[in-house]
């Protein structure tokens, strides 16, 4: 029996010094990116038009705009999939160089990462089911609104009174499936991505415009400034050289 | 350690969602499991056939796709149901189906002899069940399906996906909001102050038992 503890003991120190070590390590001296040659990119990839998965591969907006980055700065890019709820945790543990994924620049998670110069400008809106008594805010009333959780379109219902409930979904995607399905009444969140995901999916139509005035920028770890600085050259040449409209153009271009 | 503590209130009322999510499909847990067991045990066949495949395919299928096509899915039959109820029905399937091989095992486990003498006093099947198996075969059972209630304790987690804030999901919602891990670690200590108690409660009636066996 005392053996068996010891023997208990001794695998439990081994798990704890490594988890120490591997903490440690994180805090050591680092090159501009994690990977030689590679930029690696955490994104929400359930966000179109920003990010989405198709066929396997992340496409977007945000993917044309840090491929471009990428290739500015002669790495490659990379795109991890993560959950946006873990996506600064994730960038605070080197899992990835950055974070692009239509985030938001708030004074709370400037407290934790940098952001780069802002690279899109945004706002919230509703999004409701074709056909729906919802005409704009003064209408949310006793009404369910689904969010994706921990995004400004959650931050934005939570000012609202008088909301029946706020039902925050993993992915927009989920809230829009829960829309459709009657699930909820109405969904705030960010325009661009209510007006993509209405005009793609067609059950659904904005109808009312919040205005945010939102900046999205590229999150970057805050000992990175090297790899910041990089990334705001290469965000303003593509600005001046014309690659970023003609992105903004791809995507964007059937918007008012 | 101050995130710790301010998030924990917030944590809590998500805990008390928790319970109440555990507890509710519990009671329906346990009477469609042993419902399932009895129908599995049964003298017809076709019925014995029947509980079978239904064991069989729910045990087959991860517990959060039974979630998420019950909340999403269900509407195309014209149910819509609200999270919290989707939560236990999914929850109450998927553990009657695992709980019903335990009542079933129970059931077995007690000697055929009872049975014969209780038919040989007069009995029908059902007041032999009802009166000598049953009694016997649920007493026998308590430990394993204590364990199967703080594993289902634990896989309420899963219904965070159809967005229920529960105790899980508002831990990840203080994760994102503060882009701070410590509340998933206050959660975690939630947990623990429910499981523990509940293991060891386990480990004493299971003692207690074996004492009177």
């Amino acid at each position: 029996m005392k053996g068996k503890r010891f023997g208990t003991a001794v695998v439990l120190l081994a798990l704890m010094a490594m988890v120490a070590a591997t903490l440690l390590a994180g805090c050591g001296e680092k090159g501009m990116t994690l990977t030689e040659g590679k930029l690696q990119m955490g994104s929400d990839t359930a966000y179109p038009p920003f990010e989405n998965m198709e066929g396997g591969k992340a496409v977007g907006f945000d993917v044309d705009i840090a491929t471009e980055i990428a290739k500015k700065l002669s790495l490659e890019l990379d795109v991890i999939s993560t959950a946006w709820d873990g996506i600064i945790p994730g960038l605070k543990t080197d899992k990835y160089d950055i974070i692009m994924s239509a985030m938001t620049i708030t004074a709370a998670r400037e407290k934790e990462i940098n952001f780069s110069d802002p690279y899109i400008d945004s706002d919230q809106s509703i999004a409701v089911k074709k056909g729906s008594d919802i005409k704009g805010e003064d209408d949310l009333k006793g009404k369910i609104v689904g969010v994706q959780l921990d995004t400004t379109g959650q931050f934005t219902a939570e000012k609202m009174d008088g909301l029946a409930e706020i039902q925050k979904f993993d992915t927009i995607l989920l809230a829009f499936a829960a829309l459709e399905l009657d699930k909820v009444d109405a969904i705030v969140n960010d325009y661009p991505v209510n007006a993509y995901m209405s005009k793609e999916r067609g059950k659904t139509e904005v109808v009312a415009k919040i205005k945010t005035d939102e900046q999205y920028g590229i999150g970057v770890n805050k000992e990175n400034t090297e790899l910041l600085e990089k990334i705001n050259g290469a965000l303003k040449e593509m600005k001046d050289d014309g690659t970023y409209d003609k992105i903004f153009e791809k995507w964007f271009s059937a918007e008012g | 350690m101050k995130i710790l503590w301010e998030s924990m209130p917030y944590l809590l009322r998500g805990m008390w969602i928790t319970i109440k999510l555990a507890l509710v499909s519990e009671v329906c847990i346990l009477v469609l499991g042993l419902l399932i067991a009895l129908v599995r045990i049964s003298k017809i066949r076709v019925f014995r056939f029947l509980a079978a495949v239904y064991i069989d395919v729910i045990r087959g299928i991860p517990l959060i796709l039974q979630i998420v096509i019950i909340y999403f899915g269900l509407v195309h039959l014209g149910l819509n149901l609200d999270r919290f109820t989707s939560g236990v029905l999914a929850l109450t399937i998927c553990y009657a189906a695992y709980e019903a091989e335990i009542f079933r095992s129970g059931i077995e486990s007690i000697n055929k002899g009872q049975m014969e003498a209780a038919r040989s006093l007069g009995m029908g099947y059902m007041k032999s069940m009802r009166f000598v198996i049953l009694p016997q075969a649920i007493r026998r059972v308590i430990p394993p399906l204590s364990n199967e209630f703080i594993a289902l304790l634990k896989d309420t987690a899963l219904v965070s996906v159809i967005a229920l804030a529960e105790a899980f999901q508002r831990s990840r919602e203080l994760m994102g909001t503060l882009a701070n891990l410590t509340p998933l670690v206050g959660v975690a200590i939630c947990y623990l102050l429910l499981t523990i108690p509940l293991m060891r409660l386990v480990q004493y009636i299971e003692k207690r038992m074996a004492r009177g066996d």
